[in-house]
């Protein structure tokens, strides 16, 4: 039973809590792929930018979370998402927009998003330094949970950190708050008609800017809470933007580009398959080593690909998806 | 036949005209490099002109990925090292206690164990010509790939570990570099053919995508494969083709791997231009320019595109061969994106994409801007702190040389943002000959 808790602490939790991440960065990539037809590869940075956003704030206001109960950085929260969005209007207004009015290409947008993307980059390392940081400041710590399990025998104890339950429940308030908009409300209605018609959606009166600058607001602000959640559950990188682009892309194009349920769904297939990936599977054989044959002597590491290799993961579930299936798991609308 | 010898005036829309931008940017330039010369001493600007020299290479596998085809290869940096790699295993001296040991052996026969591993898996893949239910099929393959994997991969380990702890790493194999540089360019070129193969028929946005994880994930495997590389530890010095600075002195080394390099640019930007201009470039641009129109007219699109995207790969890749052995170090952590891709984007939309002499002069003027920029960040870093200092009080924090760094990141992004909006087509554009 031990293995099995084991399994649970290292699987089930670690792929939930990188599922949720990839999955709340893959929305935002899905959206502007299907309202704006290009990949937006400033997305990474725009989380670390809200990251960034609360490490600052929590820096300047260190302790207001005590009074409310909650830890520091997660109160500064809407404020980092708040400005994380307006950072996604100016960008646009700056950047995408020109490019847009000149009718150019999906794919200059994307060389035009690398731009960006450096330049956030130069900016928040040239203000946050290159090495990691921990939000937790000023005496907070993080809590950690251990539920030991009421069975006989079992030893090892769950375990759960306060940023992972924080984390657990914004991602299912996002996706309950994005199927509200997107399915009742009217701005969501006219993105999603956006999405499957453009020209349509223009000539029936659809005031298609507005609707680019919502799909920013969102988009910026999911990026917040993604890199936020991903800092506290960690800490705060100023430089995994490249790392964190490949996995976020895959599960977009696993769902289905254009399709947010699909983002979600791509977003746990990834964060699963990573952490499925770099298990090591050999503790789970363990209890019945003894009951192998002599010659099949249980190696002392078995998983499948070591922890510095685990960008292969979303790579090749990447490659798989797009021989096999290219327009996803579920039907995508941009090709 | 009199027809056949009148002017066609229709042939010759645009008229030939004094190539005055090329000639005032490349005196600009040459001012640029005599002035680095005269500020900087001979061997420092020879060494720079090598290394923008093996930039120009990769700028001209860029042109004709982006500028000729339109493809946007984002993972230059891998196709850079895959070359870095193959130009260190072959120009390195063999490594005899490795090769006299019996690891040799196991780790042949680890690999022959893969290979069986491998037609074992393609020949489960095939069983539903037995009459097997296909979904059974992909279930009993996906299975048999999963467990043969792990146990080849753990024998791979025990073997590769044995090899760290004794030797080290398995050294090189003893040949010219010229030889490594050949194969860096069929080694990128096998890898960009795969790349190709999957994303070519898709949006252009997913081959930038898929090249920016190969890259990343060629630089992970070179760092931490340190049986073949040494990782982290790195590798040097690689032997140069040409007689190195112990023997004749660094400036005419430099000098003469410079003509090298000069001479490997004269011929592909030779071949280049005459494929440009052969029926075969016009094809490419029109495949570029109108997709639907020339596979109307019965172009093979996706060979094509195929076609010259492995060819951008193998020029990265030799030009990567030559800029890791002239470095003389092989340190898979110093492949940075920054470096080895995005500069190399500035270069050729900068230059001109689609124009072969646009994009020399990008790469060697923006190489210049580049390596000149580093000292002139700083003293900018440190003039800000000195007033900061004095008006404000200001603390300045400690890593003050990584940091200032970092600006010339942001500088090269708003370069690419600035370029695509205000010059799409960079300062020597592509000249299309109009015929009629």
């Amino acid at each position: 039973m031990n293995e099995l808790v084991f399994f649970i602490n290292n699987v089930v939790i670690a792929g939930s809590v990188t599922g949720s991440i990839y999955a709340i960065g893959a929305i935002g990539v899905t959206l502007i792929f299907s309202i704006m037809r290009f990949a937006h590869f400033a997305h990474a940075d725009m989380m670390t930018f809200g990251a960034f956003m609360v490490l600052l704030l929590t820096a300047a206001f260190p302790g207001v979370g005590g009074s409310v109960g909650l830890p520091t950085p997660v109160v500064m929260l809407p404020p980092a998402i708040l400005l994380t969005a307006l950072l996604a209007l100016g960008i646009d207004k700056a950047f995408y927009k020109p490019l847009r009015a000149h009718g150019v290409k999906p794919i200059v947008m994307v060389i035009g998003s690398l731009g960006v993307t450096l330049m956030l980059q130069g900016l928040i390392r040239l203000f946050a330094g290159t090495s990691g940081q921990n939000l937790y400041m000023a005496g907070e710590r993080k809590e950690i949970y251990r539920l030991a399990l009421p069975i006989e025998g079992v030893r090892a104890p769950i375990v759960i950190t306060e940023p992972q339950i924080i984390l657990f429940v914004l991602t299912i308030a996002c996706v309950v708050g994005l199927h509200l908009f997107l399915g009742r409300s009217r701005l969501g209605k006219a993105m999603r008609a956006m999405s499957d018609n453009p020209d349509l959606a223009r000539a029936s009166g659809i005031n298609t800017n507005a609707i680019v600058a919502v799909t920013w607001v969102i988009a910026g602000g999911l990026a917040a809470i993604a890199g936020t959640l991903l800092a506290l559950d960690v800490t705060f990188k100023p430089d995994l933007s490249f790392f964190l682009l490949l996995p976020i892309f895959a599960a977009a194009i696993v769902g289905g580009v254009g399709h947010p349920w699909g983002a979600i769904a791509g977003g746990f297939v990834v964060g699963f398959a990573e952490t499925l990936a770099v298990f090591n599977w050999a503790v789970l054989l363990r209890p019945v080593a003894h009951h192998l044959p002599e010659w099949l002597e249980l190696p002392r590491s078995m998983a499948f690909v070591g922890t510095e290799y685990k960008i292969v993961v979303p790579f090749f579930i990447l490659v798989a998806i797009l021989v096999w299936r290219p327009t996803g798991l579920f039907k995508g609308k941009v090709i | 036949m009199s027809t056949q010898h009148k002017h066609r005036e229709d042939l010759v829309a645009a008229p030939s005209r004094f190539p005055l931008r090329e000639l005032v940017l490349f005196v600009a330039l040459l001012a640029a490099i005599l002035a680095v010369y005269l500020a900087m001493g001979a061997a420092y600007s020879t060494r720079m002109l090598v290394e923008a020299s093996c930039y120009a290479i990769l700028a001209l596998g860029l042109t004709i990925q982006w500028g000729y085809a339109g493809q946007f290869n984002a993972g230059v940096m891998g196709f850079v090292a895959l070359g870095g790699y193959s130009a260190m295993a072959f120009s390195m001296p063999v490594n005899p206690d490795f090769w006299e040991s019996e690891l040799p052996g196991q780790l042949g026969t680890v690999l022959l164990l893969g290979l069986c591993g491998l037609l074992v898996v393609v020949g489960a893949s095939r069983l539903h010509h037995l009459g097997l239910p296909r979904r059974l099929r992909t279930a009993i393959t996906v299975l048999l790939a999963l467990v043969l994997y792990l146990l080849v991969a753990s024998r791979l380990g025990v073997v590769t570990d044995q090899i760290e702890s004794q030797f080290g790493y398995i050294g090189g194999l003893g040949l010219p570099p010229w030889l490594g540089w050949i194969v860096g360019g069929a080694l990128a070129g096998i890898v960009g053919y795969f790349i190709g193969k999957v994303c070519l028929g898709l949006r252009s946005d997913y081959l930038a995508i898929a090249t920016l994880g190969i890259a990343e994930i060629i630089k992970a495997v070179l760092k931490n494969a340190d049986w073949l590389t040494r990782g982290t530890a790195t590798v040097s010095p690689l032997p140069w083709p040409v007689p190195g600075p112990a023997e004749v002195g660094f400036t005419l080394a430099r000098a003469l791997y410079l003509s090298v390099t000069a001479a490997m640019i004269a011929v592909i930007f030779f071949l280049l231009t005459r494929a440009y201009q052969a029926p075969w470039g016009r094809m490419i641009r029109a495949i570029r320019d109108n997709e639907v129109a020339a596979s109307a007219m019965g172009k093979d699109i996706n060979r094509r595109r195929l076609e010259i995207f492995v060819l951008g790969c193998i020029l990265m890749g030799v030009g990567g061969a030559a800029l890791g052995s002239f470095n003389g170090i092989f340190d898979p952590q110093g492949y940075l994106p920054l470096n080895h891709t995005f500069l190399v984007l500035v270069m050729v939309i900068l230059g001109g994409p689609g124009n072969n002499l646009g994009t020399l002069f990008g790469a060697v003027a923006v190489y210049i801007i580049w390596v000149m920029s580093e000292p002139l960040a700083l003293s900018v870093m440190q003039l800000a702190v000195s007033i900061g200092e004095g008006a404000f009080g200001w603390d300045a924090p400690g890593n003050l040389d990584s940091r200032a760094l970092q600006a010339r990141v942001f500088v090269i992004g708003l370069l690419i943002t600035l370029v695509l909006r205000f010059a799409p087509q960079g300062l020597l554009p592509e000249k299309v000959r109009h015929h009629g």
